[in-house]
């Protein structure tokens, strides 16, 4: 019954879609509040419906309804209740409906908390996000629907992938597509500014929100995948360039770009073709990534299985999406012409360097991602572009981005003083340079580009510090814990975010050149050193979980004479379907991680074992929760909620990101 | 005319990626960089005792001669051994099996099970041999020509309308 | 990252082991070269296995090649001469660093051509945004004679 009632909770919605794309732009043209107004209730007609079918969708997944296909392929009873769940958005026509879920939902959610946008602006806005409802309901009905029946139903599922059995993995690919769609209403904003041919400052002030929101989940969604990465393949590696990994990516850094060009917008009435250019380009971003996931144009481990269908429709989707708004950007941006000044060296001036860099990162990301099907397209041969590349052109790109960071924040609106910022700096550069010529003394002149990392992050990390203390005229007459109180939570997200950013990179520099790692076979009883920690390895057991076996190993870890901790790796073997996995055992000292993993049996008793010391690798994520943490902070200021347009100008001045 | 670049961009990456999704491409497949080279130097016990050894030597016969990769625990390979009893019977080609990281007792079982298409045969215990041709996995499949050139290389089973298709159009144009 | 997000279907030449730790119970006896050896393994790529490279896999070709690896750097052959000899047999698919020629140019160049493009569209539309040069001191001077006649 369940599967019915989805599947005609589809077909509803993509009529409500049909009509919130349509009517309204009509009722725009003419003028007719009418017809304007039907897109509120179509957008919350269409999250209705897909909140049905999803739920009919979790609902047979639940209750293991084996007579659809889609629960029969990807689902078993004996998996644990979390993963019947996850289940549901672990497959690829789960994940599709997901999407329209979340395209309804914050298409609803812009009905509901953009109630004092204008009506027209709001139609437009509703209209365009109905039409991305529209593309990917079809693009289900016809290529993907996940309620298609089996008959006979068979007994047993096929399981879901054990990779996937996961806390940390129930919830990232969740987290990665509310991030995606969420970039959806930048897009839509774009698209009806560039329809009413109209960007004003207070467009700016009602899409940065949903920027930073979106980009908030992505950053979320791409350290938790991080984060399993490192403790579930259990090679301590935590990023591998991988394509699917880079179209997570790319949207991210073209996210962090245009919130950071929506304030020029919004201050200045300036760059305005270029953000709107961003919004469009974020949300392509994000729909490339889908479909490259998903076309099988590209291998990735991460593939869904391919269907040459599904690919030719999700290619056209995205040329008619892309290329038409691309389309209209071209025909409508001579008409944005800015309106504001600002001088070369300003804090407008800072963010266009930032966006300069974090567009052109995201090209490149695009360019090193695509290479290969450009060169055997091209008939020359085959190459692969793997994480080398990659880093190269993190180092060349984010270390100019890292440098203006520190300073961009100093200097002031509309004409700064350069020499007035880098003398508030100044400390922050001694510290950055005699970090990194400690570490070069340190390592007799080893480690240059681990010194060059430090320096930067080290430079990144006080620059903030300086900022906040200059903020507070730390050192002048004045009472710091009234200024304190002056200092708007936009600004404490700003500096968390940077802050943020330092950490991670502290944590890249440090744990990439400085990781201890033992790989080799032990028996019972023998003890190795890593870094200075004796792992003594206690022998293995066998276990058994609810649907998988395992070996689980035993280490006592001793810092000297003291036992430290002990560390119980397991190499799993799931049942269905068949596949081993590892589950590192990790404990987190505040210098850095202790991680071991246990895999096959060697001879003569003994096992084969990996063991590593990672230093200040928790900077990754520590750092990625204070951006997050940063970017919540600054949504929940008042003058910067979502949808609330209404803000005077005088209470913004002075304010930042 | 800036503005223009993003729209001319994005025609362009669709333009690729049709071109690649219409072309017969499997992406995980791997050009060989052999075609149009002398196949390499090897010399391999048979897995016939009274067999001399197989070495490069066998494969310059003046006329085309097929080497295949198998191996009794690959399953694609159980796949296409009908068709290479073709090749060897209908299609009157020498094909030389080269048993691929298999013990020698399995990999003649395997043969006594399903027939023997091969003329003659190797056994690449360490999968050395294996390396020097480029093979990532079996069963792999070279077409060399009379001179000991190779000309093409089948990637994964010979099954499907591959045989017709590609394997049998290359082979009638050294003939 | 979410390398097996998806892995709904690894591809058949996928086997099941790549995810096991890959462990070799002899790495060289000199720590030296075995540092080498690992060093160069990270720049291989798995052909099993897409995207990863031959250090972190444990497919059976992954194996054999870092036995390989080790083997030749033992012998005292150089990093480069043991990258030479996969390409001969693999081509430069094996390289996750792509050698710089002709048709990587334009791969190793485009952080810089790319940062010359968006500087160039972004600066171009600062020339409406140009605001006029700070004040001089004698401008200032001015400014200040004529508030001061205000006041």
């Amino acid at each position: 019954m369940a599967g019915e009632i989805g599947h005609f909770a589809l077909l509803l919605a993509l009529m409500f879609a049909l009509v919130g794309a349509t009517l309204p732009h009509v009722g725009a043209a003419r003028g007719n509040a009418a017809y304007m107004a039907l897109a509120d209730r179509a957008i919350l007609a269409q999250f209705s419906m897909a909140l049905v079918a999803f739920g009919a969708l979790t609902y047979a997944f639940v209750t293991s309804d084996f007579s659809v296909v889609n629960v029969a392929t990807n689902s078993h009873t004996l998996k644990p209740l979390l993963y019947k769940i996850s289940g549901t958005w672990g497959n690829h026509e789960g994940s599709l409906l997901f999407w329209v879920l979340n395209l309804t939902l914050f298409g609803a959610l812009v009905s509901w908390r953009g109630r004092k946008l204008p009506l027209r602006f709001r139609s437009r806005v509703l209209a365009v996000q109905s039409t991305l409802i529209l593309g990917f309901l079809l693009f289900i009905i016809f290529t993907s629907n996940p309620f298609l029946r089996l008959d006979p139903a068979p007994l047993e599922g096929n399981g879901l992938n054990p990779l996937l059995q996961d806390p940390g993995l129930a919830f990232h690919p969740p987290m990665l597509y509310l991030g995606y769609v969420g970039l959806s209403v930048a897009f839509s904003f774009a698209v009806a500014a560039l329809i009413e041919g109209e960007v004003t400052p207070l467009w700016a002030r009602w899409v940065r929100p949903w920027a930073l929101l979106a980009w908030v989940f992505l950053t979320g969604g791409i350290a938790l995948g991080s984060w399993w990465a490192y403790y579930e393949l259990g090679w301590g590696g935590w990023w591998f360039w991988d394509p699917v990994e880079n179209a997570s990516f790319m949207p991210w850094l073209a996210a962090a770009a245009l919130l950071h060009s929506a304030i020029v917008v919004e201050k200045r009435d300036a760059l305005k073709s270029w953000t709107i250019l961003l919004a469009i380009v974020a949300f392509s971003l994000s729909l490339l990534g889908t479909f490259l996931v998903r076309s099988g144009v590209i291998t990735s481990v991460h593939a869904f299985a391919n269907d040459p269908a599904r690919g030719v429709f999700i290619l056209g989707f995205l040329a008619l999406v892309v290329g038409g708004s691309l389309t209209l950007y071209a025909w409508r941006a001579p008409k944005l012409a800015p309106s504001g000044l600002f001088g070369v060296v300003s804090r407008e001036s800072a963010l266009v360097v930032n966006n300069i860099f974090l567009s052109t990162f995201a090209a490149v990301v695009l360019v090193g991602t695509l290479y290969p099907l450009f060169v055997e397209a091209f008939g020359a041969g085959q190459i692969s572009v793997g994480p080398p590349f990659f880093e190269y052109a993190a180092a060349v790109l984010m270390s100019p981005l890292i440098v203006a960071l520190g300073l961009g924040p100093l200097l002031a609106w509309k004409r700064g003083n350069v020499s007035r910022s880098v003398q508030i700096a100044f400390p922050a550069l001694v510290v950055g340079f005699v970090a990194a010529l400690v570490l070069l003394w340190q390592t007799s002149g080893d480690y240059v580009m681990t010194a060059f990392g430090l320096g930067l992050a080290a430079w990144l990390i006080s620059s903030v510090i300086l900022e906040i203390g200059h903020r507070l005229r730390l050192g002048k007459a004045n009472n710091p814990m009234s200024s304190l109180r002056k200092i708007t939570r936009a600004q404490w997200g700003m500096s968390m975010a940077h802050m943020g950013l330092g950490i991670i990179l502290l944590g890249i520099t440090i744990s990439e050149a400085f990781t201890t790692e033992e790989l080799t076979v032990m028996a019972p009883g023998d003890t190795v050193e890593v870094a200075g920690y004796d792992f003594t390895f206690e022998g293995v057991a066998p276990i058994v979980g609810p649907n998988y076996t395992a070996v689980r190993g035993f280490f006592t870890v001793y810092d000297g004479e003291t036992i430290l901790t002990s560390l119980m790796p397991e190499d799993r073997v799931y049942s269905n379907p068949v596949m081993t996995t590892t589950e590192a055992a990790i404990y987190p000292l505040f210098s850095g991680d202790l991680y071991a993993v246990v895999g096959e049996a060697a001879s003569s008793g003994r096992w084969s074992v990996r063991l590593y010391f990672k230093p200040m690798i928790s900077g990754l994520w520590l750092g990625a929760f204070m951006m997050m943490v940063g970017g919540i902070l600054s949504l929940s200021d008042r003058r910067l909620r979502i949808g609330l347009p209404t803000g005077k100008k005088q209470q913004t001045s002075g304010a930042s990101a | 005319m800036s503005r223009f670049v993003p729209l001319i961009i994005v025609a362009a990456l669709v333009a690729l990626f049709l071109g690649m999704m219409l072309s017969d491409r499997n992406p995980n497949e791997i050009d060989s960089v052999l075609v149009g080279r002398a196949a390499p130097e090897f010399s391999l016990v048979s897995l016939d005792d009274s067999a001399p050894a197989l070495t490069h030597a066998d494969l310059k016969t003046g006329a085309p001669v097929l080497v295949n990769f198998f191996a009794s625990w690959c399953v694609p390979c159980r796949a296409e051994h009908e068709n290479l009893m073709r090749l060897a019977g209908d299609h009157r080609v020498q094909v030389i099996g080269i048993a691929y990281k298999n013990e020698k007792d399995q990999a003649i079982g395997f043969l006594n099970e399903l027939g023997n298409p091969f003329s003659k045969t190797g056994l690449d215990l360490d999968g050395r041999v294996g390396i020097d041709w480029g093979v990532s996995g079996v069963p792999e499949t070279f077409l060399i020509d009379g001179d000991g050139v190779v000309r093409y290389r089948h990637w994964g089973p010979i099954v499907g309308d591959s045989l017709e298709q590609q394997l049998l159009p290359e082979l009638e144009a050294l003939r | 990252m979410s390398r097996m997000m998806f892995a709904a279907l690894l591809s058949l030449f996928v086997n099941a082991a790549v995810l096991a730790v890959a462990v070799d119970e002899k790495p060289l006896d000199d720590p030296a070269l075995e540092a080498q050896a690992r060093e160069l393994m990270k720049e291989i790529r798995c052909l099993q296995c897409q995207n990863q490279s031959i250090e972190d896999s444990n497919a059976d070709i992954a194996r054999d090649l870092r036995a390989l690896i080790r083997e030749r750097i033992a012998l005292g052959d150089s990093p480069e001469n043991v990258k030479a000899y996969l390409v001969d047999r693999y081509g430069d698919w094996v390289l996750l660093k792509p050698p710089v020629k002709t048709s990587t140019y334009f791969l190793w160049g485009s952080p810089f051509l790319v940062v010359l493009i968006i500087a160039f569209l972004l600066a171009r539309r600062k020339q409406e945004l140009a605001v006029a040069s700070p004040l001089s001191d004698q401008e200032k001077a001015q400014l200040s004679e004529l508030l001061g006649r205000k006041q």
